[in-house]
């Protein structure tokens, strides 16, 4: 299968959420520096706390999610804005959430690495790891209810090292559940590069301990990410068990915004670069003659005065009350 | 010969300084080798000591922790670092179901001189998963000693005292003291601390400013939220006593009484959730020997019982500080 026989509409769509993502993260970075110079203070401005941005892996969230409903859930990382760009969340709550308004997702309780969408079946966590079991409940929900959606647990290379992420394959293969567990490997588990921590080249390879498919997919090319992505997502729907996909990317800024990166040769910021998948992707669709520049100049604009409106929108909302922060921590009231 | 140092300069010296001494002390955890440690804590170890004993590991906590009881019980003198408190929920079963109980249920013939260490604090936006203290939940536990620095010349003590200690040592040092120049830290906790290794006792408290009127029992940051209420309160003509507990276990009640005995009155401040923790700890090891003795009613601020709230409104209204203490001292003492 080859980008010819993806619709065009799909395509495009997979290209607008793309850039989307990059524009919105790229934006939110210049917010997130805002009342943070000279002197680097993380408590300060109007985005405080850490910010993990995802440029560099947009292919992942986009390859995958194209093939999914909204009753399909996907469980995300401490860095999971593409993927909750990717599954539709309303990027003006998600938005005035990361700047800590009460008009966000979660009033201004969650912030930017837990993000809760149940109307999108989105969240995500600032824990390691924590998604792959998770996902294996909505796998078992799914069966017991005789629905067929399913679940997608992201994780990084860093995360297939916990032992969530083997006791979670282990389950969800033993009870054939639609659980989709996604790599995204991009090399580094904040400074420790992967060679030093996994003990194999790939982390698909560890699909056969448990006896289910696994591929890795190279994430510079969103096309390749959504073909394996489909097989995935068509056998989790057929009830045929889950399947596991190691998505090569590359990060193009820190684990963190302000993350030094001493520890990072130059080479492979480079090659992050050379591997950006929005710029492949572009770039395939004007040689294919599939778009035009027109088309794309379009549609970037159009995401463009989309970003900017969810940041008017988080500026321009107010901030919750103090008081609200006794509240909620049961269901049912206080 | 004394200089000042921050705190995570202090905790790196002590580390290196024990390394030197004895051979069997190593250190794992998670980028703290060529990253320095996320808070600063390991910084220059890597470079001094190799990549042998200065081990930077996989994201497998219950892996790592659980190798240092291994280690440990071979005679080495494990020093190991999960980055943030909050993410000890991994590896719990290792560290209260082993580490804690190893020496007692083998009826004294194992040792455990490990040596975890943590981050813990909030303050800064980085909500409910990146900024809880839990100190409580360790200090519950028997077997683990409990350590909480305040300021640089108590850390490297602490942290010598911890190596040499043949019992397991939770060493908790607050992110918003390190002096890191990225997070905010109050320029007090940076004192003079000498070249040459010394120790601080485990299970001695301190007091750090001397009054009449009151005592107020903290620890960590609050230490200095204490400190500069005082000073205010000093303006309304009342004097508080200020004791840094240092030590959750052993707790030095001696001192704790001694201090409200002269005092009568005892106001307790805690980082660290209210219900079931250290503040209802304190209080109580008061009232059992003196509550007969007190003239007011024993009076606590602590987290409230809610998650960490991510948005800055909401989190600067539940976390405990000098203008929530000033407030309950004065209605104490009139």
């Amino acid at each position: 299968m080859g980008v010819e026989e993806i619709p065009k509409e799909t395509l495009l769509e997979m290209y607008r959420t793309m850039h989307k993502i990059r524009t919105y993260e790229e934006t939110l970075a210049k917010w997130y520096y805002e009342g943070k110079s000279p002197r680097f203070d993380i408590s300060a401005g109007p985005i405080p706390g850490e910010l993990h941005l995802s440029s560099g892996q947009e292919s992942a969230a986009v390859g995958m999610c194209i093939h999914l409903k909204p009753e399909d859930a996907v469980i995300g990382t401490h860095r999971a804005h593409h993927f909750a760009i990717a599954k539709g969340v309303d990027l003006k709550k998600m938005t005035a959430e990361i700047f800590g308004k009460a008009t966000g997702l979660s009033g201004g309780k969650g912030g930017h690495m837990h993000l809760f969408d149940v109307s999108k079946n989105f969240s995500c966590s600032g824990i390691v790891g924590a998604s792959f079991p998770q996902a294996v409940g909505v796998g078992i929900a799914a069966k017991l209810k005789g629905e067929d959606y399913v679940a997608v647990a992201v994780g990084g290379d860093g995360a297939a090292n916990q032992g969530t992420f083997h006791e979670a394959l282990n389950l969800a293969a033993v009870w054939k559940l639609p659980v989709i567990f996604l790599i995204e490997d991009n090399g580094w588990a904040i400074s420790v590069p992967k060679e030093k921590s996994t003990a194999v080249a790939k982390n698909s390879e560890r699909a056969k301990a448990y006896g289910i498919p696994g591929v890795s997919v190279d994430g510079a090319d969103v096309i390749a990410v959504y073909e394996v992505a489909k097989e995935a997502v068509e056998r989790a729907r057929r009830g045929e068990g889950p399947s596991l996909i190691e998505v090569r990317t590359y990060r193009l800024r820190g684990h963190f915004e302000g993350d030094p990166q001493l520890y990072r040769p130059k080479e492979d910021l480079e090659l992050a670069k050379e591997k950006d998948p929005l710029r492949n992707f572009e770039k395939l669709l004007l040689e294919k003659g599939i778009a035009t520049e027109e088309e794309l100049s379009r549609i970037r604009e159009e995401n463009e005065k989309e970003v900017q409106e969810a940041i008017d929108f988080a500026l321009k909302s107010p901030y919750p009350e103090p008081e609200e922060a006794l509240k909620g921590v049961f269901a049912g009231g206080d | 010969m004394a200089r000042k140092l921050p705190m995570y300069k202090a905790i790196s010296e002590a580390i290196a300084q024990e390394m030197e001494r004895d051979e069997n002390v190593f250190v794992m955890g998670e980028d703290i080798g060529a990253y320095g440690g996320i808070f600063g804590a390991t910084s220059g170890l890597l470079e001094k000591f190799g990549l042998d004993r200065v081990r930077d590991t996989p994201i497998s906590e219950s892996a790592f922790i659980g190798a240092a009881l291994g280690a440990a019980s071979k005679g080495m003198r494990p020093i190991v670092e999960l980055m943030f408190v909050d993410f000890f929920g991994v590896a719990m079963d290792q560290i209260y179901n082993h580490i804690a109980k190893a020496h007692y249920m083998s009826g004294g013939q194992v040792k455990m001189p490990i040596v975890i260490t943590t981050a813990i604090g909030g303050g800064y936006s980085d909500a409910a998963q990146h900024s809880q203290c839990l100190y409580g939940l360790f200090a519950h536990v028997p077997g683990l000693k409990i350590v909480i620095p305040s300021n640089s010349y108590d850390a490297k003590g602490l942290m010598i005292s911890s190596i040499r200690d043949d019992n397991p040592v939770m060493y908790f040092f607050h992110k918003g003291l390190m002096g890191l120049g990225w997070m905010p830290s109050p320029e007090e906790a940076a004192v003079e601390v000498p070249e040459e290794p010394y120790t601080v006792p485990i299970g001695e408290a301190k007091v750090v400013r001397e009054g009449d009127d009151v005592t107020i029992a903290t620890v960590s940051r609050m230490v200095y939220e204490a400190l500069w209420a005082a000073e205010e309160l000093e303006k309304a003509g009342i004097n508080a006593e200020v004791l840094d507990l240092r030590t959750l276990v052993p707790l030095d009640r001696k001192t704790l009484i001694n201090s409200v005995k002269k005092t009568g009155r005892l106001l307790v401040v805690d980082e660290d959730y209210m219900s079931y923790g250290m503040s209802g700890e304190v209080i109580t090891s008061v009232v059992e020997k003196v509550g007969n003795e007190l003239k007011a009613l024993p009076r606590r601020i602590a987290y409230p019982d809610v998650p960490v709230p991510y948005s800055r409104v909401l989190e600067k209204f539940v976390l405990p500080d000098k203008e929530k203490i000033i407030a309950a001292v004065k209605e104490m003492v009139q």
